[in-house]
């Protein structure tokens, strides 16, 4: 049995999943039978002064006939009496006491965050998450990101929520910033004890083509919103992992952004997110998905050996360097399996156009070799014909970019194989010194 | 400018509204925006496709479908229609299981191959409900060309020509014109009301002239053709149903199979009354399309005489398929005798004989009787789909063409042996299908061109 156990910052749960502040936990209600369907923990939707939200609200990027593959929000925090959800956060806390529920705030004056703050601890929260990253609206007001983008702001209002909690307090960081590390360095700064990224990217979705508004609209206006879903998932990532590889930065992280299923949150956490947080799949497909994270967490930790969280948190990230730290004498070469090739050839026309034109196609009968296509006639579905039609790779033009691997349709068609080298490690750092060295020998 | 059209739901008005073809329903329905979006963006937009290579009009088929996943559906139509014409009925009636979905790459890895066919009709049925309208016809030429029939080749051949400017007259011998796409299509593929649709589309717009009515070679002959334009098409197709010289050939109920799918597709007596049993004798195309029309049309208990086994039969294996799960029963290896009439005088049953393969053929084509026994299949119907004559009499009266074994010998162009003569579709290939024929024709078209332009 493997413990899935989470831990971020002293917030603990039965397991890493949770879900984000975000309309999936706008009431008690909502994470009530979120916590039936599994879920480790929820963030209640942003807690502040409530406000007017507008219709419609949401918009995202379909890819052919998927729908959501990136999904865009101009609402706003909650619009609920304060009263109305807190009496809802004591109730959930109490009939769920061993799950993690989060406060999300976002309040202006250093007043304002001691009364939110004493409320939510009174409520039973058990843990805090400052709203430092909403792009829009809130921003506007001068809160969110705008808090986000300025580090000694940052820093400042974490000391505050710090001064006045008993409960620990997480940072949401806003991606909206040039580099993440200043930002999760003053969160640190300020005495957080964890932060939580990514928010929402400030991003303006689409354009309704026909009426020359952008989306979502309202009326014939609107406005930037906030981007989320698979989409962001790499550009979270990536500041997940800058800031967890960074020497000054030691803050437990909450890994945000584009997570949809186990092995997104694996992900996270071997780039040092110790749990994760979800909200765009659970407004496309429900709660119900948090089963299958669960079991295939769980499956995964199995075959790897993996006992508990710790054991693999973070194991990516000494392997996430700078550029100048990678071995120029590493090379892979594309291999193209001619018996599961299927000839779309695919793989040709986004190497000739898009990339190093290494993957050529066969001219012509003559191509094949006479003992080979003898072969292939004796094949179940590989004729000469067939044949034919799937392309070789110049090995030795090939720069191994993986282009054709990623194009390919047939999972493991195109496979990069490592070309063995005696070639010793030589990074670009490297590169440079003995560049120097040989100029100055001249 | 917009096509006039009869709207695919509505009766078109030549077409006898209780005619046995109205009793089908669409075999392959049309798309939803829906099924069309799911559907185009599965293809994976191949590179060199061989769906493309295996259609004889060379369609991009993986751009149409892009097109149709991107929203472009005009764009897509555009493409469909650039390469052919007849893309509507094509994509109806062409056996796409043995030429696009057929080499489809999906089919190498097991997963259900892109419907090309449908997404095809989504395009082209979407561009004539909205009346879009791609082309228009050149300035005029001074040229001349007749197109002796109004079938599918000579569609092709009359649009590309007049996309030069050239003036074309298309002369059919029938009331409808369309050629078989109006009279032998099956009903479940395309009523005729679509491709009488489909007709005026491609004529009106280009300013074809279509003269019904008209019978060459018995109204006008070809000499007088040949005198009066500057070039001459011939896209006439065949001829009636071969017979198999047996007693009770001429029995009321025994029917050629072009000639009783044409009554079920544009009117006349059906010939069902009374029907229970019926035998369709052949194992082409046409006799398979007769066994699945005769079940859909409700007779209980249909039977095809062949004289050879399944797997020798020449109609595709995929309709045979369709056949069996409706119903049909076959009589391998048999060979009717005659047909032998009942008390009311009309046909009650085939007298078969039992065949098997000559031991003095080495081949194993060569067929003999097994034994001296007869059998019965019963059948208040019987239809002949035994091939169809060639025209060859008609053909013969066209000056300086040569003919091979009553089909008139092409190039790939469709140039004859007389300069001034072309011809495509059925009567120079021998029989084949409507996307042959439309690739045919428009190659002629652009022989036809070269040839009256000087280039």
């Amino acid at each position: 049995m493997v413990d899935l156990t989470a831990n971020t910052g002293g917030i603990v749960s039965p397991n890493p999943f949770w879900l984000a502040s975000a309309p999936p936990t706008n009431t008690g209600a909502q994470i009530e039978r979120a916590f039936d369907h599994g879920w480790g923990g929820a963030v209640w939707k942003t807690l502040g002064t409530p406000i007017r939200n507008v219709s419609s609200r949401y918009a995202a990027i379909d890819h052919g006939d998927r729908r959501i593959i990136g999904l865009n929000n101009i609402e706003l925090i909650t619009d609920r009496p304060l009263e109305v959800n807190f009496a809802e956060m004591a109730q959930v806390k109490r009939k769920y006491p061993k799950h993690a529920v989060i406060a999300s705030l976002m309040v202006e004056t250093k007043e304002e965050w001691k009364d939110i703050i004493k409320r939510s601890i009174d409520a039973g929260a058990d843990g805090l998450e400052l709203n430092f990253g909403c792009p829009h609206g809130m921003c506007e007001r001068g809160m969110g990101s705008a808090v986000g983008q300025e580090p000694k702001v940052n820093e400042e209002i974490t000391s505050w929520a710090k001064e006045f909690s008993s409960i620990p307090v997480l940072v949401k960081l806003t991606p909206n910033v040039g580099d993440i590390v200043p930002h999760g360095c003053a969160a640190q700064a300020g005495g957080a004890d964890g932060v939580s990224l990514i928010n929402t990217i400030k991003s303006l979705i689409s354009v309704d083509i026909d009426r020359f508004v952008p989306n979502p609209r309202v009326g014939n206006r609107s406005t930037n919103g906030g981007y989320c879903g698979p989409a962001v998932r790499p550009i979270a990532l990536h500041m997940v992992g800058a800031l967890a590889r960074d020497p000054v930065f030691q803050l437990p992280i909450s890994g945000i952004g584009g997570v949809g299923t186990w092995r997104h949150a694996v992900e996270f956490m071997l780039l040092g997110a110790s749990t994760v947080q979800v909200c765009t799949a659970v407004m496309h497909h429900g709660y119900r998905i948090v089963e299958d994270m669960i079991e295939g967490l769980s499956g995964y930790m199995e075959d790897k050996g993996f006992t508990c969280l710790d054991d693999f948190i973070g194991k990516a990230i000494p392997n996430y360097t700078a550029w100048g730290e990678l071995d120029l004498n590493y090379k892979v070469v594309a291999k193209i399996d001619e018996a599961t090739c299927i000839g779309c050839q695919k793989c040709y026309i986004a190497c000739y156009d898009g990339s190093h034109q290494c993957v050529h196609l066969k001219e012509g009968a003559e191509a094949i070799d006479p003992v080979e296509a003898a072969k292939l006639k004796q094949h179940d579905k590989m004729g000469v014909d067939q044949a034919l039609r799937v392309p070789f790779v110049d090995e030795e033009e090939c720069v191994g970019c993986n282009l054709c691997h990623m194009v390919c349709p047939v999972p493991g068609c195109i496979t990069m194989q490592e070309v063995t080298s005696d070639e010793p490690l030589l990074t670009y750092k490297d590169f440079v010194r003995m560049e120097a060295e040989r100029k100055a020998a001249q | 400018m917009a096509a006039t059209l009869h709207g695919f739901g509505d009766p078109h008005p030549d077409l006898p509204a209780d005619r046995a073809e109205a009793r089908f329903d669409d075999g392959k329905p049309l798309y939803n925006d829906a099924q069309a979006l799911a559907e185009s963006s599965r293809c994976l937009y191949c590179y060199d496709a061989p769906c493309i290579e295996k259609c004889p009009t060379s369609i991009n088929i993986p751009e149409f479908i892009r097109k149709i996943s991107t929203g472009n559906v005009r764009g897509s139509a555009r493409t469909i229609f650039d390469a052919n014409i007849l893309g509507l009925s094509c994509a109806r009636v062409c056996p796409v299981e043995v030429l696009c979905v057929g080499s489809c790459v999906f089919n190498l890895e097991s997963i259900p191959p892109i419907q090309i066919g449908r997404l095809q009709r989504y395009a082209t049925d979407t561009a004539y409900e909205k009346g879009w309208s791609f082309y228009e016809p050149g300035p005029d030429s001074g040229k001349s060309v007749v197109l002796v029939g109004a079938g599918p080749a000579s569609l092709a051949c009359a649009h590309e020509l007049r996309k030069h400017g050239h003036e074309t007259i298309l002369l059919e011998k029938r009331d409808l014109p369309g050629g078989l796409n109006t009279t032998g299509v099956a009903p479940y593929k395309m009523p005729a009301d679509a491709a009488l649709s489909e007709v005026a589309w491609i004529t009106e717009s280009m300013g074809v002239t279509v003269k019904t009515g008209v019978e060459v070679g018995k109204d006008l002959t070809f000499d007088q053709l040949l005198k009066g334009h500057d070039a001459v098409f011939v896209g006439v197709g065949l001829g009636p149903d071969s017979q198999l010289g047996v007693d009770g050939q001429d029995l009321p109920g025994v029917f050629g199979g072009v000639e009783i799918i044409e009554r079920w597709k544009n009117g006349g007596d059906a010939a069902l009354d009374g029907v229970t049993h019926a035998a369709v004798v052949g194992g082409g195309n046409t006799a398979l399309d007769v066994v699945r029309e005769l079940l859909v049309l409700g007779v209980p208990c249909v039977t095809m005489i062949y004289r050879r086994d399944e797997a020798s039969m020449s109609g595709y294996s995929h309709e045979w398929d369709y056949a069996k799960k409706g119903g049909a029963q076959a009589s391998w290896h048999s060979q009717p005798l005659r047909f032998v009439a009942g008390s009311d005088g009309r046909v009650s049953h085939v007298e078969c004989a039992t065949l098997e393969p000559d031991p003095s053929d080495p081949g194993g084509r060569k067929l003999r009787r097994r034994g001296e026994h007869t059998f019965d299949v019963p059948a208040e119907l019987v239809i002949v789909a035994a091939g169809q004559h060639k025209l060859q009499g008609l053909l013969e009266g066209i000056p300086d063409v040569e003919l091979n074994r009553g089909r008139i010998v092409v190039d790939d162009d469709g140039r004859t042996s007389n300069p001034q003569v072309f011809a495509g579709g059925d009567c120079a290939n021998g029989g084949k299908e409507v996307v042959n024929a439309a690739a045919e024709g428009k190659r002629a078209a652009q022989a036809i061109h070269a040839a009256l332009s000087g280039e």
